[in-house]
């Protein structure tokens, strides 16, 4: 179950020698049903993640996306208040499942935020340490694993002579790029995108979106956003939510092009939203 | 001329007239309120600094009345030695109610009854905790009778409310983003509070904690009837001991000058320490990466 023994993440910059990871790891969502005290937030989805693909999930202000995501890796019920029902699968199992810790849910599927959010009081090199160190994990390396995140974030040429300095001294697309390596320092299965881009500029956004499509060779990615054009950009399949349930999920071309649910086309034509 | 211009014009009689009162108002304020402090300082000054001398730090009062009554070093040692035991005390206890109010209380009912009976411990006389650790402590022969540590007692008492107060609002003001990125790395939330909490939050919380020892360390009433006062040299925290305070209440009450000009001295030495105290608690909060 170690997460250490998975291959090494790749470089961005170099090609890698290895094969891609055989056998990456799908999710699955279950008649999931999640709640904010009275509000019934989502509504009875179902939908699978597929392995080493980008799924992105869109639709309007308050449809549910963020809350769905939140879901995959327990980090809903963390809000006072809110509770989640159904059944939410990595491979076969069921994280939901009583008896499931929450900690070592979390560890397999990690999660990048829509602020950046480096560890105020940590330097870069800490920041990308940080999941290692908190985890207690022995035994690893933590230079290399450090250089290999950031090399696998894209970030590595940009803050290798200022390992030392505090995160928070990057610029805010290095920051996201910094948390996305924090997370894929502990080797999580499975990462999760809570639109990453939308506090970025254009040439940031454009960074982080490469690395989306070289990350996916080694994790499973689910990526949040509300920007359709960079849903088109990254994922392999779009899923289109609306008031909390979900009403299409097919490829990403399929969704753009040719919708079959006329809210879908409303929705990707801009006619609401 | 047109609406545009009118917008312009120079501001009516009238309107220029109140803006005058009220700036004159809010200024004779601010200097009636200023009046006392500066007294206070400039009193303190004249007649403590003439009190001042080598001999005054470094030598303990004899308890004589005539010929030489000796300095105030026992009481000086002694105000360190009992804060710094309060603060042992006190400190950590308070903000430990602060992590459980702020990372697991929440809302919940008891959370909410601990806030309350924290901000009525707030508002309860010092020589209220005075009495309290008299009865409990002194009249009932726990380690002798007037002692040191009791005085720390009575004293973390009086910090604790303090400390939980201010200390929940700096726990409070650490980002929720933050727990929640080290949550999803998957650390256990006894692991993000002690590695991303507390150190985010370590400038505010020595701070709050250095506010709360200035407050304690001029407080007399709870030290009256447990720490009390002795003359000649006294450091031990486990037999009665002098302080600063107490020493102060005891001298300006004696018909010789000399002692009393020794109280002012006193006086002045106390407001210098709480002021030291007080500028590293700014300097600190200064560097705070919150504030």
């Amino acid at each position: 179950m170690s997460n250490d023994t998975l291959t090494p993440a790749p470089t961005a910059a170099a090609p890698r020698a290895a094969p891609a990871m055989p056998d990456g790891h799908s999710m699955t969502v279950r008649d999931l049903h999640a709640h904010y005290g009275d509000t019934h937030a989502i509504k009875g989805v179902s939908m699978g993640y597929a392995a080493n693909q980008v799924t992105a999930m869109i639709g309007p202000s308050g449809c549910g996306k963020s809350t769905l995501l939140r879901c995959l890796n327990r980090m809903h019920e963390e809000i006072p208040g809110a509770r989640a029902e159904g059944t939410v699968l990595l491979d076969e199992t069921d994280i939901y499942a009583r008896g499931i810790d929450v900690v070592a849910v979390r560890r397999a599927i990690g999660m990048v935020f829509q602020r950046a959010n480096p560890f105020p009081t940590m330097s870069v090199f800490d920041n990308v340490a940080a999941g290692l160190r908190l985890n207690g994990v022995k035994g690893v390396d933590l230079h290399e694993r450090v250089e290999v995140s950031l090399r696998g974030a894209g970030l590595w040429d940009e803050v290798k002579d200022r390992l030392g300095r505090p995160g928070i001294g990057l610029s805010g697309g290095q920051q996201q790029r910094l948390c996305i390596a924090r997370a894929i320092a502990v080797r999580p299965r499975v990462v999760l995108m809570d639109e990453p881009c939308s506090a970025l500029d254009p040439i940031a956004t454009l960074k982080v979106e490469e690395l989306i499509a070289a990350l996916k060779r080694d994790f499973t990615i689910v990526i949040v956003t509300h920007n359709m054009q960079q849903a088109a950009r990254v994922s392999d399949t779009t899923a289109f939510f609306y008031l909390g349930e979900l009403v299409e999920h097919a490829p990403t071309d399929a969704i753009f092009s040719n919708p079959g649910d006329p809210r879908t086309e409303e929705y990707v034509t801009g006619k609401f939203g | 001329m047109s609406a545009a211009l009118d917008a312009l014009a120079p501001v009516a009689g009238r309107r220029r007239l109140t803006d005058r009162a009220m700036r004159a108002l809010l200024w004779a304020g601010t200097l009636v309120a200023l009046v006392p402090l500066v007294l206070v300082l400039w009193f303190l000054l004249q007649k403590g600094l003439g009190a001042l001398s080598v001999d005054f730090f470094t030598t303990d009062p004899t308890g004589n009345f005539l010929g030489d009554p000796g300095g105030v070093r026992s009481a000086i040692l002694g105000t360190l030695e009992i804060v710094a035991l309060a603060s042992a005390i006190g400190i950590p206890i308070g903000v430990g109610v602060a992590l459980y109010l702020v990372e697991y209380g929440g809302q919940r009912w008891f959370a909410q009854a601990v806030r309350y009976f924290v901000d009525v411990m707030t508002g309860v006389p010092s020589i209220v905790f005075g009495l309290f650790v008299y009865i409990v402590l002194v009249v009932s022969g726990i380690g002798g009778s007037f002692a040191g540590w009791k005085g720390s007692v009575a004293l973390a008492l009086l910090m604790l409310p303090v400390v939980t107060r201010s200390a929940e609002v700096v726990l409070a003001l650490v980002p929720d983003h933050l727990r929640e990125a080290a949550l999803a790395l998957g650390a256990p939330r006894w692991k993000v509070i002690l590695r991303i909490v507390l150190p985010t939050a370590l400038p505010g919380l020595v701070t709050a904690s250095l506010l709360a020892v200035a407050r304690a360390m001029g407080e007399t009433a709870p030290l009256l009837f447990t720490s009390a006062i002795v003359m000649g040299r006294s450091w031990d925290l486990g037999g009665r001991m002098n302080s600063l305070p107490v020493q102060i209440y005891n001298d300006v009450s004696s018909p010789n000058d000399q002692i009393v000009a020794r109280a002012w001295g006193a006086a002045l030495t106390l407001v210098a320490l709480i002021l030291l105290i007080t500028l590293v608690a700014r300097f600190i909060a200064r560097r705070s990466r919150l504030a």
